[in-house]
Parts: structure tokens; C-alpha cells; sequence
């Protein structure tokens, strides 16, 4: 079922660092990124994107002609002098210091600015949260915290740079929006989009390429994606992975002679419960996939919706409840632990007709 | 980077400045008499670093609160509201008869600093934020053009949070020059010596350490205060530090420098005693050994 992941595109080159990268597939989308309009052209296309480079690239893109943009890093390796060259001042670079970070967003916002803040998604979420509560969501401040390594992005680093608890806190907090994009081009969408919404702003991005979701429709903040109609059963995901295994998923279960729906969940908050409620009006079963511990992020927002409205069954495809303890890629990890298509087909499949039905894959 | 000279110094009435002072701490007497009492330590340790800056030192427009060429203050160590709230509102930012809704249900004055309240900049009170703050409004005023100022008020006991220090070096790698931190240095935190709980000397060299410009002296004089603040920046490309010596309840001798001042509810007959004894005090009457030992049965 893989199709474009990292193991396949990426085999040397950590982006970490943001040392020139050597692969064919980095070539391709980092490269054409920094030509602006054409690269996100191709992105449409169907070609892979990263969305980290993506925001990158279109920030600084937008950057010299809106003076209230500004960017703070913390040595995170993904700015370069030739990406933030234009920025003059409005690039900053605070070092290895996140809640300094969201401090000194906090009182730049207050003055007018909108800072766009770089860390990991890990850090962003656990270890400065008390600054984001108090310094950004409490006066509604107008800073966008642009996680990246979001999920388990950073596998092989590791449970410390894992990030699968940053939806439910920055769900929890009230005045924040939570935008998970799936592919390079909304991310880039996101980041234009962002300029108009009041308020501040949590956008969980990845790390290395992924494939380009296709959708006749551009993701727009608040509002879920329907990318398949389907009547027995509503798929709903977010973020990169997750909405592809969705969307095979799919595929498998028509084969099946199961029809479902998908949902590109992109945004947690607000949630688009008018769609989710839409798309599940005729449907037995949701399934919720995400790339996060299976309490507190999307399945927890789509149990909530749905329980408070119209009870549907809702079954939960995530991170089962330890924290991983193995090295391996994003894919390999997510493949062992099961946030896959194939289990969420067996998922379906087991619900509607029972055990026999379909067989969870090994590992999980 | 700015490097404005600092603006001819006005002419300080310093016992203006002192009677103002006393007027402040009485306020926040009668707001620690209401129903949640309140951190008058704290504030009294802090009452002549605000007045210093509220009265003299800073470029404020308390009718338009938000004018954009004022300076800004911080008030880091948050738990300090009753002296803030007290001293803007003797300033002229709102009524001083709001003061007497302080804690009380549907107030808007909380127990720590809240945004909703004009001349307030920052809701803090979660100690270890206010510095960081002050970095992004030095930064945003300079990349205005402005030479505005930055003041940030921390508590000693508050440079316990490793963010204070994240902050530090991010103002002097920066070069914020109108950035001007006072550390309340009562030495004194809620369950006692600061000292004794975290070691904090030597504390000017250790600011000195991290990149800034270091001065040090009595929190209490107004004098010192109100040239030392109203000269900064003392170094071009570095950000200033006073470290104000203060003593914790200053001004009512029965609790200054106990740990006990730390928060404080006043009943009605010792209010009224704490009230004579800040009047005396104030017009520079040394105070009485009944001073020394009254409202003891207020303390919590």
C-alpha cells in the first residue's frame, strides 16, 4: 500500500541539520520550492512535497511585502541565508530557547506583528506550553506556532522527539486553531490563509516528503475535506499519512464491496462538525485515523462531536498507549504500530462483519 | 541598533514622588482588607520601583493608554497586581474607586494583572514569562523605528525559572538597549529566605555575566531609582539591570521582612492601624514599637 514515503524517496541527508540534502526525491521538491509559484504548481500536480519546506517557502515568499510578518526560529536548521536573505530583520533566529520563543512572539503580536514561530512539534507542544497558554491563547494573540517533526516524524530519534500528545493540548486550549495540512500545497495554503484569522494558531507540519493528496477542492481552514463519497462507513484522517491510508483504505474496502467515505480532517479547531455530521448521516461506522496517541486528538474531537449529536459508533486508529521502543523510519513505525491502510480496512471489516472478517497486520 | 541618548532628565519632586508612594501602598492596604486579601509584600517591596517609573521615569498617556510611542511596562513578578492596579489608577488609567472592587465577584481586577485593564501590557503572574515579553516589545518597538522603552519588573525569587535566563540571553544577543529589567531583590520568597532556597548570588555578576549592563542600590530611593531608570540605556547594544535592594512588606514595620507579608488579609481594626502607621512613615516619622507588633493575628 506504501506509496511515496520516505523510505522510498529519502535515503541519506538528515534535513535536521539543514546540510545540503543528496536525494533524488529532496532534489525535486526542495528545490523547486524555492522557485515559489512553479514549485507549488508541481505540488498540485501530484508531485511529493515537504510541508515544513513548503511554509517555509511560502512565508518568505510573502514576507517582504507584509510588514506584519515576522519569523523566530530556534536553530531548528530549516532557514538558510538563502531562504531568509529578503527578511532582513523579521528573521530571527532566538536559539535553542522555546519559551523564550513564545515569549518574545507573544510581545512582538502585542505590537501588531504575526510571528510565525519554528520549533519542533514536541518541543512547541510539551515544554513551552505553559507560555503558549498564558502568553498567546489567553490575550488571543495572533502567532503561529509551526511545528514540525509533528507526530512520529522523528522516529528514529526517538519518544523525546515523537510528538503524538501536541493535538490534544493545543486542542485544549480555547482561542487556538489547530491545522494539521496533508500534503505541501495546503500547508502553503495554510500559511496565506493564516494572514486573515484572528487569534492565535497551532500548524503541526512533518519533516520529509509526502505524497500530494488530490482534491478538486483547496483545503481551507475550518472546513473538512470530502475527498471520496461513500455511504456504509466514514473514514476520517488527518495529517499526511493518515489521510493516505484513509484513502486506500478506501480502495481496499471497494473490493471488498464496502463503500466509504473519506474526510480530510485537516483543521481539529474548530472542527467541521456540519460535514462530519453530513458524511456520517447514513453510516454505521467512523473510523479516525491520526499519527498521535488514540485518546485526545482526532477521534477524541470526532467522538465528541458526534456523541453530543448523533451517536455513531467511532473506532480509533492511532497510537496504541506506549511510547515506542524501537529505531526505524516514519514509515516503519507507523506500519508497526498499525496506522496503516491495511488495518484500516481490517478495522472496517472486522466491525461490520466480525473477527474472522480481517486480520490486524503483525506488530500491532 | 538604537543607540539614542538618553532625554534631558526633568526636574523630580522627589516628596511628591514619596507622598504618591504612600498613597499607592494605602490602596493596597484597603484592597488586602477585602475579601481575598492580597500579595502585600510583594507590592510594598515594589512601590517605589513603580512610582519611580509610573510618575517620573517612563512616557506614558494614561487617556490614551495605547498610544504607540508610550513605553511599556511588564510587571514580571504579577503577583504584585495590588501595587499595579494601585498605582495606575493613581496615575489616571481608571478610577481610583475601582480599587475597591479588587477580588470581588465581577470585578475585572484579579489577582494577577489582566489585559482588560488599562496600562496593563501583559497578563502575568506565572512567574518567569514577563522578561521574554519585554524582549518581543523591545524588539517589536525597535523594528518600528521607535526608542520607546521596555521596563520589566521581576521578583528575585522569580529568577529561580530557567526562562528568565533564556530571556537574558536573547535580550543581549539581540542588542535590546531600551530593554530595562529591575530585579525586586527582597530576598525574600513564600516560604522564606530566597537564599536559602536557591542561591542567587552573586547576582550582578551572573547579569553581568549574561551580556547586560548591571547597576545596584536601594529599591527604596527615589532618588536612585528615578536616575538610574530614567538614564537608561547605561551602555549602547546592551540591555540595563537595576538590582533594587527592597525589604519584602516595606512600610509597615510590624511586617516588613517577614515571610508572613507575603500574602496578606487585613482585618477592619488593623487596617485602620496599618493605615496610621504608613501615614507617619510616610512624612518620615519613625515608627513605634506598637507599630512593630501590631496585626499579627492578619497574617497567613
Amino acid at each position: 500500500m506504501t506509496t511515496t514515503t520516505e523510505r522510498d524517496t529519502h535515503t541519506a541527508g538528515d534535513a535536521d541539520t539543514g546540510r545540503a540534502r543528496s536525494t533524488q526525491s529532496t532534489r525535486r521538491t526542495g528545490r523547486a520550492a524555492g522557485r515559489g509559484l512553479a514549485a507549488h504548481q508541481e505540488r498540485e500536480a501530484g508531485a511529493p512535497g515537504v510541508t515544513r519546506e513548503a511554509y517555509r517557502d511560502r512565508l518568505m515568499e510573502l514576507l517582504p511585502d507584509d510588514p506584519r510578518l515576522m519569523c523566530l526560529d530556534t536553530d531548528t536548521g530549516l532557514f538558510g541565508p538563502r531562504h531568509t536573505e529578503a527578511a532582513g530583520e523579521r528573521y530571527v533566529n532566538l536559539g535553542i530557547a522555546e519559551h523564550n520563543l513564545m515569549g518574545i512572539a507573544a510581545g512582538l503580536a502585542s505590537l501588531g506583528r504575526m510571528p510565525f514561530v519554528n520549533t519542533m512539534a514536541g518541543f512547541a507542544s510539551a515544554r513551552a506550553l505553559e507560555a503558549v497558554k498564558v502568553d498567546i491563547a489567553y490575550p488571543e494573540l495572533p502567532v503561529r506556532i509551526m511545528a514540525t517533526h509533528g507526530g512520529l516524524a522523528a522516529g528514529h530519534l526517538g519518544p523525546t522527539h515523537q510528538a503524538l500528545e501536541d493535538l490534544t493540548v493545543m486542542r485544549a486550549l480555547p482561542t487556538m486553531t489547530v491545522v494539521v495540512p496533508a500534503d505541501a500545497a495546503a500547508t502553503a495554503g495554510v500559511v496565506e490563509q493564516s494572514r486573515d484569522l484572528p487569534g492565535p494558531m497551532y500548524v503541526r507540519l512533518g519533516r520529509k516528503a509526502t505524497p500530494a493528496v488530490p482534491c478538486d477542492e483547496p483545503a481551507v481552514i475550518g472546513r473538512a475535506q470530502l475527498l471520496r463519497p461513500g455511504t456504509d462507513v466514514v473514514l476520517v484522517g488527518c495529517g499526511p499519512h493518515p489521510v493516505t491510508a484513509c484513502t486506500e483504505a478506501a480502495e481496499l474496502l471497494a473490493a471488498r464491496g464496502v463503500s466509504a467515505c473519506v474526510l480530510n480532517m485537516h483543521t481539529l479547531r474548530p472542527l467541521d462538525t456540519e460535514t462530519l455530521l453530513g458524511a456520517s448521516a447514513d453510516a454505521s461506522l467512523v473510523v479516525t485515523v491520526e499519527e498521535h496517541w488514540r485518546s485526545g486528538g482526532l477521534g477524541g474531537a470526532v467522538c465528541e462531536a458526534l456523541a453530543e449529536t448523533r451517536p455513531t459508533r467511532v473506532l480509533r486508529i492511532g497510537m496504541p498507549d506506549r511510547f515506542s521502543d524501537t529505531a526505524g523510519s516514519q514509515q516503519y513505525l507507523l506500519d508497526r504500530y498499525g496506522i496503516t491502510a491495511e488495518r484500516t480496512a481490517a478495522t472496517v471489516m472486522e466491525a461490520l462483519e466480525g473477527p474472522a472478517a480481517g486480520r490486524a497486520p503483525a506488530g500491532t | 541598533m538604537t543607540t539614542t541618548l538618553p532625554r534631558a532628565r526633568r526636574t523630580t519632586d522627589l516628596d511628591a514622588l514619596r507622598e504618591r508612594a504612600t498613597r499607592i501602598r494605602e490602596h493596597v492596604a484597603d484592597m488586602c482588607a477585602g475579601p481575598e486579601g492580597g500579595h502585600l509584600g510583594g507590592a510594598y517591596s515594589a512601590t517605589e520601583i513603580m512610582t519611580a517609573l509610573y510618575f517620573d521615569v517612563m512616557n506614558v498617556y494614561p487617556d490614551r493608554p495605547d498610544a504607540p510611542e508610550r513605553d511599556r511596562f511588564v510587571l514580571s513578578k504579577g503577583h504584585a497586581a495590588v501595587g499595579l492596579y494601585a498605582t495606575l489608577a493613581e496615575r489616571g488609567y481608571f478610577p481610583v474607586g475601582e480599587l475597591d472592587t479588587y477580588a470581588r465577584p465581577g470585578s475585572r481586577l484579579l489577582g494577577h494583572p489582566v489585559r482588560a485593564v488599562e496600562g496593563v501590557e501583559a497578563a502575568t503572574g506565572s512567574l518567569g514569562h514577563g522578561l521574554a515579553l519585554g524582549c518581543g516589545f523591545a524588539l517589536g518597538t525597535r523594528l518600528e523605528g521607535r526608542d520607546s522603552r521596555t521596563f520589566v519588573l521581576m521578583g528575585d525569587g522569580e529568577l529561580q525559572e530557567g526562562s528568565v535566563w533564556e530571556a537574558a540571553i536573547g535580550a543581549a544577543s539581540l542588542g535590546l538597549d531600551r530593554l530595562v529589567a529591575v530585579v525586586d531583590r527582597n530576598s525574600l520568597q513564600l516560604t522564606g529566605p530566597t537564599d536559602g532556597i536557591a542561591a542567587m548570588e552573586p547576582l550582578a555578576d551572573r547579569w553581568r555575566s549574561f551580556g547586560w549592563a548591571v547597576r545596584e542600590f536601594d529599591g527604596h530611593d527615589l532618588g536612585e531609582l528615578t536616575e538610574a531608570l530614567g538614564s537608561a540605556p547605561w551602555e549602547p547594544g546592551r540591555p540595563s539591570v537595576v538590582i533594587a535592594r527592597t525589604t519584602k512588606g516595606h512600610g509597615l514595620p510590624f511586617l516588613e521582612g517577614r515571610p508572613a507579608c507575603h500574602y496578606v488579609t487585613f482585618s477592619e481594626r488593623n487596617l485602620a492601624k496599618a493605615r496610621a502607621v504608613l501615614r507617619r512613615s510616610g512624612e518620615g516619622v519613625r515608627s513605634t514599637e506598637e507599630d512593630r507588633t501590631t496585626g499579627k493575628e492578619d497574617e497567613k
